[in-house]
């Protein structure tokens, strides 16, 4: 099974000036499972989706399949064959 | 020699030069745009001093950055470089200070931050471990966040004694370590607080911010949350020298680079009005260590309504003295004469939170 990751703009530095990461996953699993394996390939663009308890950084948009994570379990979330996760920064700041 | 000014923002760090004997500056910036720069370092321990920032996206995170080449580049760790233990259950929110230690470990770098916890990085600064002693010290589930958060924003280590490090947070007040961060013991005596029903509580002050003198390390000076105090025994007991100021409101506290009696602050009205007295944007200074202020405005404006933050204020170790602050408003001044007249440095900026400057 696989995902695919599309990443935004500030972070394509992070991984390689990549915008799609395909990542190899197992059955049954979840958002926060494909955040793991992201933080061994990738451990400077986890660190910025995730603080070092594995919470999803709150201004950190992740859409699974387009609909966003924290509206179906957060990291829970389960990933389906192929799943699409679209990375967006949230609108905050000021 | 060229003087660098380090200039940290709520939206990025800006880095002014002077090789003109701090007459013009040239100003490069915004390094990491878009973060929150609360501490930031000039590390002169090194041939080529190293620059050290803490840098917090809003979106991405808190990391910290360093420098070898004066800004030119950046570089990071692709790990944390500064974390919490898993064990803790914490995540770190910002770094609120960057310290150097001491001349005999010039690899060794502490870093104050939010939630309140001190980290020491044996690498020169690029990845740093949780100083355990102070984190699981008993007071630590009575420290409460001040208006800018709960963080250790204050850290001096001992000059030539490695092992004496003193911190100081808000709210919680003064701790010091004798055994390199093993043990800490609080050292508030004397320390008024205004928020709590006791008024000199063991610990739990709100300290903006303390200042000592490599020179008379058994000295040290505080800008409390109303109060301004000085010890003369090694942050055993403190007495207070705001008699000869406008206000005990304060946030800065700066010691003169070469001359430990003379001390620099920027008094605001009062908690409930964080403006500089009269709206006169004045810098104070006591050349007697404490016992007697003098108010310090030539070059600086009126109808001045900002205020300075904590660590928005420091000294270079160029001779005369340079002097330097940075203000809510996004304008920083020098002076380049031990406060005797000041210059507009930067202006225009976003709110200035720390300003740092060395010789390099």
């Amino acid at each position: 099974m696989r995902a695919v990751v599309l990443l935004p703009g500030m972070l394509r530095a992070q991984a390689g000036g990549r915008a799609r990461l395909v990542v190899e996953i197992g059955e049954g699993a979840t958002l926060g499972g494909l955040l793991d394996a992201l933080a061994e390939q990738y451990p400077a663009l986890e660190r910025r989706l995730r603080d070092e308890q594995a919470g999803l950084r709150r201004y950190v948009n992740f859409f699974v399949d387009g609909q966003e994570c924290r509206h179906s379990g957060g990291a829970a979330t389960p990933l389906g064959p192929e799943a699409e996760i679209q990375i967006i920064p949230s609108v905050a700041g000021g | 020699m060229p003087v660098l000014l380090a200039i940290g923002t709520r939206k990025g760090l800006w880095l002014a030069t002077s090789a003109d004997g701090r007459e013009n500056w040239t100003t490069t910036g915004p390094h990491h745009p878009m973060t929150e720069v609360y501490a930031v370092a000039v590390d002169v321990r090194r041939t080529t001093p190293r620059l050290l920032a803490g840098v917090t996206s809003e979106h991405y995170g808190p990391s910290v950055a360093t420098s070898d080449d004066l800004g030119a580049t950046w570089a990071e760790p692709d790990h944390a470089p500064l974390a919490f233990p898993p064990d803790t259950g914490e995540s770190l929110a910002r770094v609120w200070q960057l310290t150097p230690g001491p001349a005999e470990e010039p690899e060794v770098v502490y870093a104050g931050v939010e939630p309140s916890a001190l980290f020491r990085s044996t690498d020169g600064g690029r990845t740093y471990e949780l100083v355990r002693g102070l984190w699981d010290h008993p007071h630590r589930a009575h420290w409460t966040p001040g208006g800018g958060g709960k963080a250790v924003h204050t850290v001096i280590p001992h000059p030539a004694a490695p092992e004496r490090i003193t911190v100081a947070m808000s709210t919680g007040g003064v701790y010091r370590t004798e055994d390199g961060g093993g043990s800490w013991q609080a050292r508030n005596t004397g320390i008024r607080a205004v928020h709590v029903p006791d008024p000199f509580p063991e610990y739990g002050q709100c300290v903006h911010k303390v200042a000592a003198h490599p020179g008379a390390p058994e000295r040290f000076f505080a800008q409390v949350h109303h109060g301004v105090y000085r010890s003369d025994d090694d942050t055993a007991s403190w007495r207070s020298i705001a008699g000869g100021l406008p206000s005990d409101f304060g946030f800065p506290m700066v010691v003169h680079p070469r001359r430990p009696e003379v001390i620099y602050t920027f008094p605001l009205v009062a908690d409930a009005r964080r403006f500089p007295p009269q709206a006169r944007c004045r810098v104070y200074r006591s050349e007697d260590a404490g016992e007697s202020w003098t108010a310090l405005g030539s070059g600086l404006p009126d109808g001045f309504w900002a205020g300075v933050m904590r660590d928005a204020m420091c000294v270079d170790d160029a001779e005369p003295a340079g002097v330097y602050f940075g203000s809510r408003n996004g304008e920083v001044y020098a002076s380049r004469d031990e406060g005797e007249h000041w210059r507009l440095v930067a202006s225009h900026l976003p709110d200035v939170l720390c300003v740092r400057a060395a010789t390099v």
